[in-house]
């Protein structure tokens, strides 16, 4: 067949993290807590408020991998979830559009709301296109440039609208995500004959394409090289002023760099929430001071 | 050996270290050998056949066999051509593969992508390999005994007294996709399984339901698969003789039954190629080798275009989408 293999992601192992676990209460939340709750709290009268994530914790079998975890996402700003490998960042976002549920294992309490609305009363695939996503490994499907980011707009399995309605919308979405210059005379070229950057560039005009209302991009620059993922996260600060965005990074300058707000999780607790400023200058908590300086991560 | 092992020359040591295989141990070099032996002894048996195939063939080949029909007569020379099997051969082929085609992809897609209860995958899979394993005049045996229920008549035709024959172009064609399905199964199953999780993914996270990520995602990447598991099945069916001896019946010439156009010529019995091979050969009535060689030629290098043509098209598919 013809995809790349796929590299097993990088897992970067605390020592002590299974100690940590072991005692509530310990896990460098305690001081914070109140502050942080107050600060993912519904600020009443607050506009821009587009998902709200209240008292979630989800499961794959035995396994907490998100614990109570009550966040806000709103408009034109970008949410960044950092924190060590396995606590539960990826987990989150997932859930944000129930991708979750693909995994067998998985349960979930606590509630996740799109304007107000629980996701789970929508159709998964109405929730899916107004909260897309975009994954670490760039993967556009083994079809032409335009076919990968038509394939969204297109209703489910027919082939109609036809190729004059699609056309205007094709570009727009290629324009959004910084790609028409280069492809837009190559549209019917197989998407996967694109450098690795200009295919997650792809992926992220494929995902704009159905006019999303919330932007989810899980890692979206980690397979890529340092002047691809420069242009993409310009793409991101520009995306913002169109679409709430989530992002997952395990990469704290690239955070800094294109965030507003910044959720740092550890061991599927959130452990502080604030502006970025804020997280990595005067965090709150002492685990989150340890992380943005680099002592464990 | 040991003198350049204990004088360790920098020069003499890159000679050394290269892998030669004069260097090999004994038995490595016997094996090898032996793989070489093997190998050129395959070639030269399919080469023997070929050449042979093809000096009979042309030998005895006249084109105006291809567009006569068999006829009866005392001598070769009046015995006529080879068109009708050569209809029937197309006929049969294109009838097993176009019932093969939707089952074996659709049991492929159902076990890769759904595939639950697991039971119930498990059971498909080994009836799939039973079907596979089962010799062909045993599903040509077990397809008389079924199509001679008098229900399946409108599939063939009754015989004066009113039994149902049983023989025809669509029975056979039946019988003969059991043939193609294990194997256009197979090669779609493996093609389906190479296709990464992020895949499916990637169309679930843009709002498509699992229907519409296989139809618009996974069959068209799998297309490349199963066109090389459609080849071999009709390399298989174009090649079967038990089936066609036994359900087709035992006519040299299309006989076609009832009065609809095609569908008359379906429900009728009539030869292939590899029947005519065996009619005329000494195996069978014998008494026509010339025209057994012309028509083991034809044959021959018609299944050699089919897997041609059909690689062809499959790299031609998978070029396009990378």
């Amino acid at each position: 067949m013809s995809f790349a293999p796929v590299p097993p992601p990088i897992r970067r192992i605390d020592p002590d993290a299974p100690a940590t676990i072991a005692r509530p209460g310990s896990n460098g939340v305690a001081g914070a807590a109140a502050a942080i709750q107050e600060a993912v709290a519904e600020r009443p009268g607050t506009k821009g408020e587009r998902m709200r994530i209240n008292d979630l914790s989800i499961a794959y079998g035995t396994k907490l991998a998100v614990r109570e975890v009550t966040l806000p996402v709103r408009e034109h700003e970008v949410l960044a979830l950092i924190g060590p490998s396995g606590c539960g960042k990826t987990t989150l976002l997932r859930s944000l559009n129930r991708l979750t549920e693909l995994t067998a294992t998985a349960v979930s309490t606590g509630e996740i709301l799109l304007d107000g609305q629980s996701t789970h009363e929508l159709e998964a695939t109405d929730l899916r296109r107004r909260v897309s996503m975009v994954f670490q490994q760039p993967n556009p499907f083994p079809m032409s440039i335009f076919d990968n980011v038509a394939f969204a707009i297109r209703e489910q399995a027919s082939r109609k609208p036809g190729k004059a309605v699609l056309e205007p919308l094709v570009r727009d979405a290629l324009e959004r995500a910084g790609l028409w210059d280069e492809v837009g005379d190559n549209l019917d070229h197989p998407a996967l004959r694109l450098s690795g950057g200009q295919q997650q560039r792809l992926c992220i005009a494929r995902a704009l394409a159905a006019k999303p209302e919330v932007l989810l991009l899980d890692e979206p620059c980690s397979a890529l090289d340092p002047k691809s993922t420069e242009i993409i996260e310009d793409l991101i600060v520009k995306l913002k002023e169109q679409v709430a965005i989530v992002i997952v990074t395990h990469n704290l300058q690239q955070a800094q760099r294109v965030s507003d707000y910044v959720a740092f999780m550890y061991l599927g607790d959130l452990v502080e929430y604030g502006p970025v400023d804020q997280v990595f200058n005067a965090p709150l908590a002492e685990r989150t001071k340890n992380y943005v300086a680099g002592t464990f991560g | 050996m040991s003198t350049t092992a204990r004088n360790p020359g920098p020069q003499i040591v890159h000679k050394r270290g290269r892998d030669s295989v004069s260097n090999w141990r004994l038995i490595d070099r016997l094996a090898l050998y032996a793989c070489w032996a093997v190998g050129i002894g395959l070639c030269t048996v399919a080469a023997a056949l070929i050449g042979y195939m093809c000096f009979r063939g042309i030998q005895y080949m006249d084109l105006s066999l291809l567009v006569t029909n068999p006829a009866v007569g005392a001598s070769q020379a009046d015995s006529g051509g080879f068109l009708s099997p050569i209809i029937g051969t197309f006929l049969l082929t294109l009838i097993g593969t176009v019932i093969a085609l939707p089952f074996a992809v659709g049991a492929a897609i159902w076990i890769v992508e759904y595939g639950r209860p697991s039971w119930l995958a498990r059971a498909v899979e080994s009836a799939i390999e039973v079907v596979a394993g089962t010799p062909s005049i045993v599903l040509a045996i077990f397809g008389l005994l079924l199509f001679s229920g008098s229900i399946f008549e409108p599939l063939s035709f009754a015989a004066d007294n009113g039994a149902v024959v049983g023989k025809s172009f669509l029975t056979a064609g039946a019988m003969m996709s059991l043939i193609a399905v294990p194997l256009i199964f197979t090669s779609t199953r493996e093609a389906l399984m190479q296709i990464p999780a992020q895949v499916r993914e990637a169309s679930y996270a843009l709002g498509k339901t699992k229907w519409a990520t296989i139809r618009r995602v996974l069959i068209p990447s799998v297309r490349p698969g199963i066109f090389t598991g459609t080849a071999l099945g009709m390399g298989r069916i174009a090649g079967d003789t038990a089936i066609v001896v036994v359900l087709l019946g035992a006519t040299l010439t299309l006989e076609p039954q009832g009065d609809i156009p095609l569908i008359k010529t379906l429900r009728g019995s009539g030869s292939t190629l590899t029947s005519y091979v065996y009619n005329n050969s000494p195996a069978g009535e014998g008494n026509a080798p010339q025209k057994a060689y012309a028509a083991a030629f034809v044959l021959l290098i018609l299944i050699l275009i089919l897997n041609f043509g059909i690689d062809k098209l499959a790299r031609r598919s998978k070029k396009e989408s990378v």
